[in-house]
């Protein structure tokens, strides 16, 4: 059981992040929402590789201990270095959006619906 | 043969198709050519009219939303829930996307 | 030399270009559209001799700086550890889709984006979408999938949000852009859960390694529901109006063919990972109940719609739901020998040569009322009126795409919906119904766009379309009227060893794995 409780605690990052982005109304919580279901992912990749009481996995003047697996840290970089890209393009079009209905409420901002 | 597509039930081939419309079209064009051409094109012939009153050519013109006006009044009870459910706000895209989500993990839990 | 280096090739040089676009817009705005559309030019010789090679030669594995995919251990292990392209039947088909519809949206642009500012980006993105969307076609690795799943959203959300000075422009794009993050959250996680379990990122390896334990079916359900989302399936679809009427005309008709990549690779995940080891019938069932639900709810929600590229996107959403009914019933019947040669299939068949009819006719419809907008500066349908005075070769254009789409003879669309109809209603009559007033209803709304855009009399100023628009539209035309002439030269050729592609997912591991 404790050894799931890194598992858990991304399932529940997840969800959180699924609440917030179904009933929050504010367009910057629901891009916090988004970075939270993120954060959930990124963290469950990260645990796949966790190994206690070993080392970052770089070769260069290593001792010769156990490492944890490297495979899933490069992914884990990848991710976030898109969920960067990803953030900053969907909060600067929050900007836009704020400038041009002066309100960030999505109950507001649905001119485009049927 | 070129052009004949295997469909399952039978075949389909497009050039047949043609070439029995061209067929037709010489058949329609002879009876066509037999009639006189007895229709004198003058007076109030060919202008246009609204509900019996005589209008602007431009005023005739129907609208894009006023076409199918009978279809959509006859389903209104389809429609109106319809229209309500593409609500435009981002809260209601996600929720379906969950609800989705959460069927398909039951349905393809169960198989 | 350049024949081993195709794959790569072709994600790489609109990569590259991609990033020189801006350097070359300093020099000169026309030489800019000429090297964009160069570039596309050549990676459409590339794919054409990309697929004489697959075609003649079997599945074209590519491995990343090296020359074999595996690593064998001095103690005799071996596993695929580097980044493989795998290019197969089904690859190539859509990679043939994506090349010629992102060209004739690079010509198509020069005229339609000439009083836009910010064209050097407008490029930049449109060749990062071209190359995400081959890397999601040519992939023979999940995270690299993802990559390529995410470099598309940020490009196409990016250029769905194009026009600034509209806000609706910028909601859609936000919209867009929360659900196709979401939606490759998902699909990292369920990858996440695959690696964790098998220890590999290959497709090959993976599918040859599941065993469908209780996991699996959670990763199943993630990525089918991950990858159906950005194809546009009911009732998920509420971003593709949005996105669709915003993007400026030739951007709306890549998005349609970057819709269909997820939704091979939503094919290529029920097929190739899973399909060895499960009984699919339930998840063919999934697909065609969402496929049934796409195809009416997006047809009656088109017949009202007033913006005429909004009406569009619903029909959009509805085709799209034959691609998933055709494939989905071939899914469903794939672990019944008999069923599947009989009529399972040749659904398929019609489902992916809708894929590829789907692509020309809709990206011709979205060019036409991209003209319209252009040159009238209207979007609403109850605005416009008697355009075919003066604009009679978008008038005669729209006349060939209403008619390829509402499966009207002899054009292409009526060539895979009648295997679509035949092949369905062998397996349940019922589907074959909907599916046929699905296309009456089609036909409806397209006589009203018809109507009520093009006929009566002029009531509005209008410019004529500009020569480029018109060549890009013409070429499409023509593809379709071509493949619906000939319909069977083009199952043969590349529909069919698509379905068997995918059919045949053992040859695809095999081709990685060495016949183990």
């Amino acid at each position: 059981m404790i050894d799931n409780l890194p598992f858990i605690a991304c399932a529940i990052l997840v969800i959180l992040g699924l609440y917030t982005l179904t009933f929050k109304r504010n367009l910057i919580k629901i891009v916090i929402g988004l970075n939270l279901v993120e954060s959930g992912v990124n963290l469950f990749l990260i645990t796949l590789g966790y190994k206690s009481n070993a080392v970052a996995p770089i070769y260069t003047m290593a001792a010769k201990e156990e490492m944890v697996l490297p495979t899933p840290q490069a992914l884990t970089l990848t991710s976030i270095v898109i969920g960067l890209a990803t953030t900053a393009l969907i909060l600067s079009f929050t900007i836009l959006i704020y400038k041009h209905y002066k309100t960030i409420d999505a109950s507001k901002v649905r001119r485009l619906r049927e | 043969m070129i052009g004949t597509l295997e469909t399952g039930y039978g075949v389909w081939s497009a050039l047949y198709w043609l070439l029995g419309l061209v067929v037709l079209f010489i058949i329609v064009y002879f009876i066509y050519s037999l009639g006189g051409k007895t229709v004198k094109a003058s007076g109030d012939k060919g202008k246009p009219f609204l509900s019996g009153n005589e209008m602007e050519k431009e005023k005739i013109h129907v609208k894009a939303s006023n076409i199918y006006w009978g279809f959509t009044e006859a389903l209104k009870s389809y429609y109106t829930p319809l229209k309500g459910g593409h609500t435009g706000n981002i809260n209601d895209y996600v929720s379906w996307f969950v609800v989705v989500l959460a069927i398909v993990l039951i349905l393809a839990g169960g198989l | 030399m350049i024949n081993e280096h195709l794959p790569a090739l072709i994600i790489g040089i609109p990569l590259l270009a991609a990033f020189a676009t801006p350097l070359i817009s300093k020099i000169n705005d026309k030489l800019r559209n000429i090297f964009v559309i160069g570039i596309l030019g050549a990676t459409l010789c590339l794919v054409i001799s990309l697929a004489f090679n697959v075609f003649n030669n079997g599945i074209f594995v590519y491995v990343m700086g090296a020359k074999s995919p595996g690593l064998t251990l001095p103690s005799g292990y071996k596993m695929p550890v580097r980044i493989i392209l795998e290019v197969d039947g089904m690859s190539i088909f859509m990679a043939i889709i994506t090349s010629i519809v992102s060209l004739l949206g690079a010509i198509y642009s020069w005229a339609f984006m000439h009083k836009e500012t910010g064209k050097d980006k407008y490029y930049t993105l449109l060749l990062i979408l071209a190359a995400g969307m081959f890397g999601m076609e040519f992939t023979g690795d999940m995270f690299n999938f993802f990559v390529f799943l995410e470099i598309t959203s940020i490009a196409a959300c990016g250029l769905v949000g194009f026009r600034i000075n509209r806000g609706e422009s910028s909601e859609a794009a936000f919209k867009t852009m929360v659900m196709y993050t979401l939606g490759a959250l998902f699909v990292l996680f369920a990858i996440g859960i695959l690696y964790g379990e098998y220890d590999a990122l290959n497709i090959a390896t993976l599918a040859s390694r599941i065993r469908y334990t209780m996991l699996d079916k959670i990763a199943l359900g993630l990525l089918v529901t991950g990858l159906a989302m950005k194809a546009g399936a009911v009732p998920m679809h509420m971003w593709v109006p949005d996105a669709y009427a915003e993007a400026p005309a030739p951007i709306t008709m890549i998005l349609v063919a970057n819709s269909q990549a997820s939704l091979y690779g939503l094919f290529r995940v029920c097929f190739t990972l899973y399909g060895l080891t499960i009984s699919t019938y339930t998840l063919g069932w999934i697909i065609i109940i969402l496929g049934v639900l796409s195809m009416f709810i997006g047809v009656t929600m088109a017949l009202i719609q007033k913006k005429i590229k909004r009406l569009m996107a619903y029909h959009a959403i509805s085709q799209t739901g034959y691609m998933l009914l055709g494939v989905g019933v071939g899914l469903a019947v794939l672990s019944d020998a008999n069923a599947l040669n009989t009529y399972g299939l040749k659904a398929m068949e019609g489902g992916i040569f809708h894929i590829m009819n789907h692509a020309m006719y809709k990206g011709l419809l979205f060019l036409t009322a991209g003209a319209v907008i252009y040159a009238t500066g209207k979007r609403n349908l109850n605005e416009l009126g008697g355009l075919a005075h003066k604009m009679k070769f978008t008038a005669i254009f729209f006349i060939i795409g209403a008619a390829a789409i509402a499966g009207l003879p002899p054009f292409n669309g009526f060539a895979s919906k009648l295997i679509i109809y035949e092949s369905v209603y062998k397996f349940n009559p019922m589907l074959s119904v909907i599916a046929m007033l699905v296309s009456i209803l089609t036909l409806a709304s397209f006589v009203k766009v018809f109507q009520s855009a093009f006929l009566g009399p002029e009531i509005i100023e209008v410019k004529k379309e500009p020569k480029s628009m018109i060549f890009a539209m013409l070429c499409l035309s023509v593809i379709i009227i071509a493949f619906g002439l000939f319909p069977d030269i083009v199952v043969d050729k590349i529909v069919a060893p698509a379905a068997n592609a995918l059919v045949n997912s053992m040859q695809y591991i095999a081709a990685i794995l060495g016949g183990a």
